[in-house]
């Protein structure tokens, strides 16, 4: 039997074809899934929210308190209302009604004009991390508000109200996240799409028993495989080109580099992510074990390849698998080529990462594909 | 080259710690239908999937169309049609794409025509655009059947091809395997009907992965050694739940307006008649049946007394 035959090839690429052309629902998951969480991880998902609700408890009403809540709510990110008791700060805390409670105590303007730099308490709800972040870091910029109210005697020294945070970022930084977001999301929605669907390729087989049919006639492994890899191929190329023209419309993505560099380097990492999804194929028993090993690889590849968050901020050992992923490797370079402008050689040193965990891959596959049904 | 088709001996095959086929040898010449008969689980399913290569026994050795089953599979695959227990072809494509693409897979020169030469013979022309899975349990076995033999091939291995199928359509299937095999394709045919196994000219009874009878159906149902009685009369279920228990009675069955006991003892059975003989049913020796004797086999510990 040779090793290869193209009639064989092109007659499972017929049949592939025809079943995916059969499940029109499929068809239109896969089109919706990447507009969907474009517009998600666009509008929806928001990692700097603003307006947090926020409580005030005061004694007096005095100069330096109105300043300091107008400093406050001038950040975007404090919606402040005045309370009338600490029972009532509890109760909006425990309830949720409240993310801060900002209790400035008596005699603050006294106090800060004697230098004796009195605490301002701020009691956050830190049970959502990432919702308070910006907002606590925003307090560090409010040192200085009180500069121009402040006496003479005071202003020649260092005065500082007790409030140590980090700098709050100065630019737009929603404006940034979509940008950033986008080049990221077309290697995570591409991975999720086409490992998936080519994970139940075979196990699906496996599953309806027509692999035992598939065996007892004579295909060789190669040609199963790339029948049911190249459909796929097609599909996630189309969803490049929504995710890209969706992006361009809607959130004013700049393409400064080459379009055709981008396009070929999706090629390799769509084949990269179906051969994994193949070879995950072969090794699962059943169609749940599979997703269970696609869900698997997901997680990391979207925690360690600087999807969320910033690849040279996680630990050495992250980094390393991180590096490993394909999936860092395709979103260093669309953020290179859409964002930066790159060319070939720039994304040279991410693209043999990619190549060369493709070969790896498909190498397992062939050697995992059960030629029997022991 | 030994002049059998399947040839094969001490196969043997584990599944972990299960011994499902324990020292099989099994000999099947040209042009016969071989009838392969046992209980669920006997291993009929696995001996065939070994002689197709799609298993590789842990032990043994033999030749399948003069190939060896433990190197050649591949080569064995090409010229074996072997028609699964479950449906295995796509039931999201027509029957024409399927026989389609089963042509292509064997490279088949002029496939377009043999495709349609096929449908002709299996009557499924009407159904060419039909999706299979909107097929009939009897067409999709026809569909099976087409798809099993359109490259031609020696051996057919047919694992329980009419489970489930209507009589009409049972009978027209075995009119078409009778038909290939006048034209010199051998059949090995796993069944659980007893008017199929009575259709092969040879049957082979596998038993905890081991054959225990094989012969003609008469010469299986002659060398038996049962000896059955049938009784006619009124108020016979009344009789056979009375005779059920008594020593020497194998079997005690009810067929319409006769009941059907069996036994090897013909004293202990002829004892037990004696002792209903106040229910008033004529009774009288019968040849034992194809069925009369499974069932005992079956009963005796599968087979092994």
């Amino acid at each position: 039997m040779n090793a290869f035959s193209l009639r064989r090839f092109l007659a499972l690429l017929k049949k592939e074809w025809i079943q995916m052309r059969r499940d029109p629902m499929t068809l239109r998951l896969i089109i919706m899934m990447p507009l969907m969480q474009l517009l998600l991880f666009g509008y929806a998902l928001n990692a700097n929210p603003k307006n947090l609700p926020a409580g005030l408890l005061t004694v007096e009403n005095s100069k330096y308190e109105r300043t300091l809540v107008t400093a406050l709510h001038n950040t975007g990110y404090y919606d402040i209302r005045r309370l009338t008791s600490e029972a009532q700060a509890e109760q909006g805390l425990a309830d949720g009604k409240l993310l801060f409670v900002v209790d400035i105590p008596a005699n603050f303007d006294r106090s800060v004009d004697r230098g004796e730099s009195p605490s301002i308490l701020i009691d956050a709800d830190g049970t959502d991390p990432t919702a308070i972040g910006y907002a606590v870091g925003s307090l560090g910029g409010l040192s200085t508000a009180l500069d121009h109210d402040l006496p003479p005697v005071r202003r020649a020294q260092p005065a500082s109200p007790p409030f140590q945070f980090v700098v709050h970022t100065r630019y737009n930084p929603e404006q940034l996240t979509v940008l950033n977001i986008v080049p990221g999301l077309i290697c995570v929605v591409l991975m999720m799409s086409t490992l998936m669907l080519t994970t139940l390729a075979i196990t699906r087989e496996r599953e309806r028993g027509t692999m035992e049919n598939l065996l007892a006639m004579p295909v060789r492994p190669v040609e199963v495989m790339l029948a049911k890899i190249t459909p796929y191929i097609g599909v996630g190329y189309i969803q490049v080109v929504v995710i890209l023209l969706v992006s361009t419309i809607l959130f004013h993505l700049p393409v400064h580099g080459s379009l055709l560099l981008l396009l070929f380097v999706r090629g390799l990492v769509i084949a990269s992510n179906l051969a994994l999804g193949i070879t995950f194929s072969t090794l699962a028993a059943n169609q749940m074990q599979a997703t269970q090993m696609a869900q698997f690889t997901l997680m990391p590849a979207m925690m360690l390849s600087g999807f969320f968050f910033p690849f040279l901020g996680m630990p050495l050992w992250a980094q390393w698998v991180g590096e490993l992923l394909p999936t860092t490797h395709a979103m260093r370079i669309a953020r290179g080529v859409l964002l930066k402008g790159n060319g070939l050689p720039a994304v040279l040193p991410d693209l043999w990462p990619i190549v060369l965990f493709t070969i790896v891959v498909v190498v397992v596959a062939v050697r995992f594909y059960r030629e029997t049904l022991d | 080259m030994t002049g059998f088709v399947i040839d094969v001996h001490d196969l043997c095959k584990s599944f972990g710690a299960r011994k499902v086929i324990e020292g099989l040898s099994l000999q099947v010449a040209k042009g016969e239908i071989c009838g392969f008969l046992g209980a669920n689980g006997s291993g009929k399913t696995t001996t065939i999937r070994m002689l197709c290569g799609l298993l590789v026994p842990d032990s043994g050795s033999g030749n399948c169309l003069g190939f060896d089953i433990l190197r050649d599979g591949p080569r064995i695959r090409r010229e074996v049609g072997y028609m699964t227990q479950r449906f295995s072809y796509y039931e999201d494509l027509t029957v024409f794409e399927n026989l389609d693409l089963v042509a292509n897979i064997y490279e088949m020169a002029d496939h377009q025509n043999a495709v349609r030469n096929i449908m002709d013979r299996m009557g499924l022309a009407d159904r060419a655009d039909q999706l299979a899975g909107q097929l009939s349990g009897g067409w999709k076995q026809r569909l099976a059947l087409a798809a099993c033999v359109l490259h031609q091939p020696r051996l057919l291995l047919l694992d329980e091809p009419t489970a489930g199928v209507d009589a009409k359509a049972r009978r027209e299937f075995w009119d078409l395997i009778h038909d290939m095999a006048g034209e010199g394709l051998t059949v090995l045919v796993s069944t659980h009907y007893m008017d199929e196994a009575e259709r092969c000219k040879r049957i082979v009874y596998l038993a905890s992965g081991r054959i225990v009878v094989q012969g003609s159906a008469e010469d299986v149902a002659r060398d038996s050694g049962l000896v059955t009685f049938e009784g006619m009369g009124e108020d016979i279920d009344a009789v056979s739940r009375r005779l059920r228990h008594m020593p020497g009675v194998e079997a005690a069955a009810v067929f319409g307006r006769a009941l059907r006991i069996g036994g090897m003892d013909r004293v202990k059975l002829e004892d037990a008649i004696h002792s209903v003989a106040d229910a008033g049913l004529s009774w009288q020796e019968v040849e034992p049946r194809l069925e009369d004797v499974f069932i005992h086999m079956l009963g005796t510990k599968e087979g092994k007394a």
